[in-house]
């Protein structure tokens, strides 16, 4: 009895399972369905997204391109290489502007790049437990200023007090030494290309500086202590550990830095000058692409002046292009070097 | 049932825009930025009186003559004339409404305002960079009894376009054969030298701050930052300094009426009291507008601001049009101004 109990009960239960089992499956395939609507509903919403963005930058590319094309076909390619900037005869070239957008970043990347990364060594390596959170802090509120601010600290704070004392101490130091000298030449106005150079350098510096802190932090204790443990100097440990680890991420800081400076326009308006002029020395007057956009294009009369307007941000979009790429290539170099 | 609604629905929105103006209506206009403070002041004035709006946005004249030319404002506004054929070629009206004095403004150790004389010949060779420092022998020749130091000249100039170069340049390009060649005339320029700043403030700015700098700007600014004006030798070769009174002078002396449009650029007016450096800010509309109703109301604000509002604008440092000229430009409106069916489209009494 108790047997046949149990097998009864066995073979209920196996017919339970059997009906559970069907039951179950059917639950499961719908349930497989829903997560596969959903997956693939999730699927197609991210890549929608992400096609959008490279529709968007087509529709950039293509409205800068045929907002462009009247200087493109009038000028051509001396429009990179001519000096003029002339409204009244509709001569228009692109040489100032991007000689002071190269000029004013490259001043900012030079002083930015170190001075950033010092800090974030002394930050993670040497900087006592207390004094870490107000100057990370404060960086980030340095990233945080609107750009305004900046130009308008610039014009009224900054440049006086640099035509007053740095830059007349400039040109009296190179005054006699042959190459230096064209470097500060001219009276210093305050304002000019060294000057927005410095601006930018302020402004770039938060993003070299708490990017390479986070990288600088991600590096595993480790290995440090293991070349602390063979007596290395923390100079040592940084340049032997730390950067050759964390290369990747600073140059991406300093790429993320460099764009920002190629492109900043209300706080270099204020203070480089806004003239259309190439010239070696650094403290004279100079202009950039986006400020001469940003200056100039609410008044510009005539479709040729408004055109080549346009192409000047085309040369700026194809600059900070080629930027990209460049960053791009030299990590896979790393990339390709390490492993 | 549902359509039915939204029928009914789209009706009474429908009526209610009909309806809508009868009770006020938004003129729109866009353009120069040089007139935006009194269009704004007399804006908000006429609203008190008659509940009608104007929203002008004070994009830049470039902006205001695009604007109007695709008929998606009332009236565009813009501080450089048209010229008669492109007038003539869009079907537009022009008639000015205020005017305004450009003044040079000097920083110069030692110099007080109104104290240097310049005439066209040295300003064109200093804005060329021919003359490089104050005690230049040009200069000294004209101010004999001010003591001026041997101090390089910066030159500052606006660095967007502007109604306020275009009148500097255009004056320039009158009285100094060198830079007509040169530089020319515009609302912006090849400048031969000096760094440029955004605005009249920031070409204030920029003088107030650097030693030895001379600049221009709208005389509204000169006043208001105490900065040192230089006097000018006029067409007559009399010198005089910048007031209301010598913009009068050189708008009383000009030929409005044997100018298309009104477009008299008042540099180089002859006359004993006349400025040489001033001009009027200029509104654009079509002859035959689209919106008829909105032009109207256009019109017959214009109207009520050239009656009421002269204090108004002596008040903010523009000068209002002589009484002479506004006869003339009511008169060209019900000449030239028609609606769709021909007919004029606004009768003034006077």
């Amino acid at each position: 009895m108790q047997s046949a109990k149990g097998e009864q009960s066995v073979a209920d239960l196996a017919l339970q399972s059997g009906a559970l089992q069907a039951s179950e499956a059917s639950s499961r395939s719908k349930a497989l369905a829903r997560l596969k609507l959903s997956d693939s509903a999730f699927r197609q919403l991210t890549r929608a997204a992400a096609y959008f963005v490279l529709i968007l930058l087509s529709g950039i590319i293509v409205s800068l391109v045929a907002g462009s094309w009247l200087a493109l076909t009038n000028f051509g390619l001396g429009f990179l290489v001519s000096e003029r900037w002339n409204p009244v005869t509709e001569n228009f070239g692109a040489l100032a502007p991007i000689y002071g957008t190269l000029v004013t970043s490259i001043i900012a990347m030079f002083i930015a790049v170190p001075v950033g990364l010092m800090i974030a060594m002394f930050l993670t390596e040497l900087c006592p437990q207390w004094l870490r959170r107000p100057i990370g802090i404060a960086i980030e509120l340095l990233a945080g200023i609107p750009s305004i601010i900046y130009g308008i600290w610039g014009l009224f704070v900054f440049a006086p007090f640099l035509q007053d004392t740095l830059q007349p101490f400039l040109i009296g130091l190179f005054g006699n030494v042959p190459v230096m000298s064209s470097l500060f030449a001219g009276p210093p106005y305050g304002i000019g290309m060294l000057t927005a150079g410095l601006i930018l350098a302020i402004m770039v510096l938060p993003f070299v500086t708490s990017i390479s802190r986070d990288v600088f932090s991600a590096v595993p204790p480790v290995l440090k202590e293991a070349a602390y443990g063979l007596s290395c100097t923390t100079w040592e440990v940084v340049r032997n550990v730390v950067l050759p680890y964390t290369r990747i991420g600073v140059i991406g800081g300093v790429m993320l830095g460099l764009g920002r400076a190629l492109g900043e326009t209300m706080a270099v308006t204020f203070v480089i000058g806004n003239a259309h002029k190439v010239s070696a020395s650094l403290i004279a007057p100079g202009t950039t692409i986006s400020a001469t956009i940003a200056n100039e294009f609410t008044e510009a009369v005539g479709d040729m002046y408004t055109s080549s307007l346009i192409l000047l941000g085309l040369i700026l979009f194809v600059i900070t292009f080629i930027v990209l790429a460049a960053a791009r290539y030299m990590l896979l170099r790393i990339a390709r070097r390490i492993g | 049932m549902k359509h039915v609604k939204t029928l009914i629905a789209g009706g009474v929105i429908a009526a209610a825009a009909i309806i809508y103006p009868a009770v006020a209506i938004d003129i729109s206009g866009a353009g120069a930025t040089f007139p935006y403070p009194i269009y704004a002041k007399w804006a908000d004035a006429y609203k008190k009186e008659t509940n009608n709006g104007l929203n002008y946005q004070s994009i830049g004249s470039g902006g205001g003559i695009k604007q109007i030319t695709a008929k998606t404002v009332t009236f565009g506004a813009s501080d450089m004339p048209l010229k008669a054929e492109q007038l003539e070629k869009d079907g537009l009206v022009q008639f000015p409404t205020v005017m305004g004095g450009v003044v040079p403004v000097i920083n110069v150790e030692g110099v007080k305002a109104d104290e240097v004389v310049l005439d066209g010949a040295v300003l064109g060779d200093i804005f060329l960079g021919k003359i490089k420092t104050w005690d230049d022998p040009a200069i000294k020749k004209l101010n004999a009894s001010v003591k001026l130091p041997q101090q390089a000249i910066v030159v500052v100039h606006r660095s967007d376009g502007s109604g306020t170069t275009f009148l500097f340049t255009d004056y320039l390009s009158k009285v100094n054969a060198e830079w007509k060649g040169k530089v020319g005339a515009n609302t912006a320029v090849e400048w031969p030298v000096g760094i440029g700043a955004k605005g009249n403030e920031g070409v204030a700015n920029n003088v107030g701050q650097t030693k030895g700098s001379i600049g221009y700007v709208e005389y509204a600014y000169a006043k208001q930052n105490k900065l040192a004006n230089t006097k000018l030798v006029n067409k007559d070769g009399k010198t005089v300094s910048p007031t209301a009174e010598s913009f009068m002078a050189a708008a009383a002396n000009a030929d409005w009426d044997g100018t298309p449009g009104f477009g008299v650029v008042l540099t180089d007016e002859p006359g004993a009291a006349s400025w040489p450096l001033a001009g009027a800010t200029f509104i654009l509309m079509h002859k035959v507008p689209q919106d008829a109703v909105a032009a109207r109301e256009a019109l017959k604000f214009f109207d009520w601001a050239y009656g009421k509002g002269d204090k108004m604008a002596q008040d903010l440092d523009y000068v209002p049009m002589p009484d002479k000229v506004v006869a003339a430009i009511k008169k060209s409106w019900s000449s030239q101004m028609k609606d769709k069916d021909g007919k004029p489209l606004i009768a003034l009494s006077n």
